[in-house]
């Protein structure tokens, strides 16, 4: 049994720890955000944040994460308080197939929670991990700025 | 000059029936195409399928300009057989011409007939009755709406050529930017993909592939696999069963171990492809031929173009869900033609088509035949061993990158002449490699990719090309826009096909367009003219002229200046010759690789149904073009591809991607023509024309790396 925390909440998994974290998420934890592309740290498809720092969950075992906090796409936003990036990716209509976004949505995550300012060359280079392929690129590195330039305001006005 | 939809229109239809729009034609009951529902929204079933594109956004704005309802009232209803309409395959551009008229049409018809039932049964006449939003208002107001009329069975009917679609000028939503309506689902996460289909019961499947092209399975050693998992075997067809995804995936591996197959070497030399091309058996066809008077012959440009295969590589890899029951077999699949799919299912598993019901659910992009339809058979094999249970495969990248259909290698040898104006008097092009179609449910042998492994099973015919009035395969675009007195086109296409090829976004149009633009940069420096003046000197059709003219001012084409290491080129074609206008600018700057920093776009695709969502599409097809240009090659030794991992099969990643440029000419009056492809080839065209600004040498082969640049400047 490994037990952490999967979006703010407890969880727990009746799977050996050496199972890919993202077998656990998408099979008995039942999520749809992390995805598979490719299970060699070479696509960015199922990233991950583990403790705020994205991890690749095609290939972490699913005992590293015991008493960590696992945040997926799922945990960033709802449909009805969508997180500032997710509004942005909208608003940028930032994606084509989508099968990409999961994993870059949560690695732009973990950039502005570190550098709330990056210029685009920091965000390409965050986002360096993660492929395109229907090149959707200079859209999401748009939508990534706007949603930096939202939550300063939001920081601004609280 | 006519495009594909006033040109179908001229024609007397073979069927003898009126003509109606699109695939309208071929599936005319109205209830097929839309339902409208009492709780107030309307259903829309098109029969092309969402691939990324954002078509389903597109089509549903159509329906509410026509039936004058909100777009939020509008539900997309995805493709399935056998009740959907047989749209054939979301492929080539196709579908806003092809579905969106049908659509438009279907949806002009209903608002009519809805409205005339109103008027006869209100009494108002049914001039002074309008539509606000699905409800009927006559003078003195609300009188009806389609909600109040959804059980009456008003579209249980042939669609009526009468039918008056909206004037342009009329509509409201077509033509606006509305937000993708899939894309939310991506940004949250949601179950939206085939992939993440859960069925109660869902078992999952992993194929153990051979080691080699061709392989036969020989023996397989017993022993315990991970999760009790099972093993199906179908002749050379190997599988693995298990209730959970990570036992069947590691159950795979160990079974792969145990497998011992008879392998041969069935690939060309990789570092001799071009010359194999050459050599290999192969049928020839004239593809145009023109002879008018011509100017003598001054200068002879002659020239070889040469691309290695490559791949379509979508980020998510192939998937599909089967389930059998009694006999019958249901597939949830991202396939681009649900029909065409089920009929080689049937071939392949010796089944009545009638007794698979398709279904399509979304999946990544595809670029083209990929292996979609290929991992519905490796489902529908699989779960043949746990009848009623859902059985869901998923291809790992190896399969993906290694056993999914190639664009081909293709040879373009092109000889053109000027007179001694420098103007073009002779065209002679020869197009080599195998056909770039390969598609399911067409041919008399199936063309699944397993249907060659299990007992019985035969290889996958040699690939066709489609012919030139439906666009063409390897020839396609290989016929230039420019005017020429005197032309001849050639083809060969192979009679072998040691490694499975289709249809991948532009098919030959990438190689075609690069040879066709790079002989034209050749002999406007022969005759000493700016590259675009040169084109547009050649252009007889005005909306051509008027894309080059636009991409020219974007990028500051005429003001530009010299920059060391820096270059700029220009690439045009009319997609299919028939289809969207699309000129592109390329800068390059020329550094230890080629690196691609800008492009600029002008594009002439008809009326825009969604102005973004072509945009979106021209930039997504104009990035493909660069990475395919500037760093795709499917490797391979005697035996398997070994480029089936993203180390290995490189494609272009956010710190190379160029900035790019968009800009759409409007033109709300003309028909639509799909936007997803017209951008790829003049890129590939204008990175070539950019590299030999910067370095002065014209490249003969893709990808344009170090390498290949280097044997241009030792054969220069
Ligand atoms: S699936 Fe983990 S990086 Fe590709
Ligand atoms: S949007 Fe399709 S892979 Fe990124």
């Amino acid at each position: 049994m490994v037990r952490f925390t999967l979006n703010g909440a407890a969880a727990s998994v009746e799977l050996p720890g050496e199972v890919p974290l993202l077998h656990a998420l998408r099979g008995p934890l039942g999520l749809s955000g992390p995805r598979y592309g490719c299970g060699a740290e070479q696509c960015g498809a199922c990233m991950v944040l583990v403790d705020d720092v994205p991890r690749h969950a095609c290939t972490l075992a699913l005992g590293a994460v015991e008493g960590k906090a696992v945040r997926t796409v799922e945990g960033l936003g709802t449909p009805e308080r969508p997180h500032p990036l997710q509004a942005a990716f909208l608003a940028e209509q930032a994606g084509q197939c989508g099968f990409c976004l999961s994993g870059i949505l949560v690695s732009a995550a973990a950039l502005l929670a570190r550098d709330p300012d990056p210029d685009e060359a920091t965000i390409r280079a965050a986002l360096e991990p993660h492929l395109c392929r229907c090149g959707s690129h200079n859209r999401i590195v748009r939508a990534v700025r706007r949603a930096a330039g939202a939550l300063r305001g939001e920081e601004a006005r609280a | 000059m006519s495009g594909g939809a006033q040109f179908h229109g001229l024609v007397t239809p073979e069927d003898g029936r009126p003509r109606l729009p699109g695939s309208l034609h071929t599936n005319r009951r109205l209830a097929q195409w839309l339902t409208f529902h009492r709780e107030g929204f309307v259903t829309i079933r098109p029969g092309k399928v969402e691939l990324g594109q954002g078509i389903l956004t597109a089509l549903a704005q159509i329906a509410a300009d026509e039936l004058d309802v909100a777009l939020a009232r509008i539900r997309v209803q995805p493709a399935a057989t056998p009740d959907s309409p047989n749209e054939g395959v979301t492929s080539g551009s196709l579908s806003v011409q092809d579905c969106g008229a049908a659509l438009r049409h279907a949806c002009a018809n209903a608002r009519a007939i809805h409205l005339s039932v109103a008027a006869q049964r209100t009494g108002v006449p049914l001039a002074a009755l309008r539509v606000e939003d699905g409800t009927f208002l006559g003078p003195a107001g609300p009188v009806g709406s389609y909600w109040a009329q959804a059980d009456d069975a008003l579209l249980e009917c042939e669609a009526l050529p009468e039918a008056r679609p909206k004037p342009p000028a009329a509509r409201r939503v077509a033509g606006t930017s509305a937000p993708r309506l899939d894309l939310p689902d991506k940004v949250f996460g949601a179950a939206r993909f085939v992939h993440d289909l859960r069925l109660p019961g869902m078992l999952h499947a992993r194929v153990v592939r051979p080691p080699a092209r061709g392989a036969r399975l020989l023996e397989v050693r017993e022993g315990p696999l991970p999760g009790e998992a099972r093993v199906v075997r179908d002749g050379s067809f190997l599988a693995v069963l298990a209730a959970a995804e990570h036992d069947a995936e590691a159950a795979a591996a160990r079974l792969a171990a145990r497998a011992r197959w008879q392998e041969a070497d069935t690939l060309p030399e990789e570092g001799a492809l071009a010359d194999w091309l050459r050599a290999a058996p192969h049928e020839r066809s004239l593809v145009a031929e023109r002879d008018g008077a011509a100017a003598p012959a001054a200068s002879v440009v002659r020239a070889t173009f040469f691309r290695p295969p490559v791949a379509h590589a979508s980020i998510g890899t192939c998937c599909a869900v089967a389930r059998w029951s009694d006999g019958a077999l249901e597939v949830w699949t991202h396939s681009q033609g649900i029909y065409n799919l089920r009929a080689d299912l049937a071939k392949v598993l010796r089944i009545a088509p009638e007794r698979i019901v398709v279904r399509h659910v979304e999946g990544a992009g595809c670029y083209g035949h990929n292996g979609a339809d290929d991992v519905a058979l490796d489902a529908a094999l699989a779960a043949r061993a746990a009848p009623g249970r859902p059985v869901r495969v998923l291809w790992s990248r190896t399969e993906e990158l290694g056993w999914a259909p190639f664009s081909p290698a293709m040879l373009v040898e092109v000889e053109a002449a000027a007179d001694a104006a420098g103007n073009l008097v002779s065209w002679r092009a020869e197009i080599i490699g195998n056909g770039h179609s390969s598609r399911p449910g067409r041919g008399a042998e199936p063309t699944l990719l397993s249907g060659e492994y299990v007992e019985g099973g035969v290889p996958v015919p040699p690939s066709i090309n489609p012919p030139m009035a439906g666009g063409g395969g390897a020839q396609r675009n290989a016929v230039p826009l420019y005017r020429v007195p005197r032309l001849r086109v050639d083809l060969r296409r192979l009679t072998v096909m040691p490694l499975r090829s289709s249809a991948l976004r532009g098919l030959g149009a990438p190689v075609n367009v690069w040879a066709i633009e790079s002989t034209m940069d050749e002999l406007a420096a022969r005759a000493g003219a700016d590259p675009i003046a040169y084109r547009l000197r050649h252009l007889d059709d005005p909306r051509a002229a008027e894309v080059l003219r636009a991409v020219a001012e974007m990028a500051g084409w005429e003001g530009r200046a010299r920059r060391e290491g820096v270059g700029m080129g220009v690439g045009f074609a009319r997609y299919k010759n028939s289809g969207a206008w699309c000129a592109v600018i390329a800068e390059i700057a020329a550094e230890a690789e080629v690196r691609a920093r800008r492009l600029w776009i002008a594009a002439d695709v008809g009326e825009a149904i969604n102005p973004d969502g072509v945009a979106n599409q021209l930039e997504g097809g104009a990035i493909h073009g660069v990475s395919m240009a500037l760093k795709e090659a499917v490797r391979f030794d005697r035996r398997r591809v070994t480029s089936d991992s993203w180390e290995t099969y490189p494609i272009l990643r956010f710190s190379e991607v160029p900035a790019v440029a968009v800009r759409l000419l409007p033109r709300p009056d003309q028909p639509p023509l799909g936007a997803g492809e017209c951008a790829l080839a003049p890129t590939v065209a204008a990175l070539a024309g950019a590299i030999r600004d910067a370095l002065g040498v014209q490249v003969r082969a893709m990808p344009f790396t170090r390498e290949t640049i280097a044997a241009a400047m030792d054969a220069a």
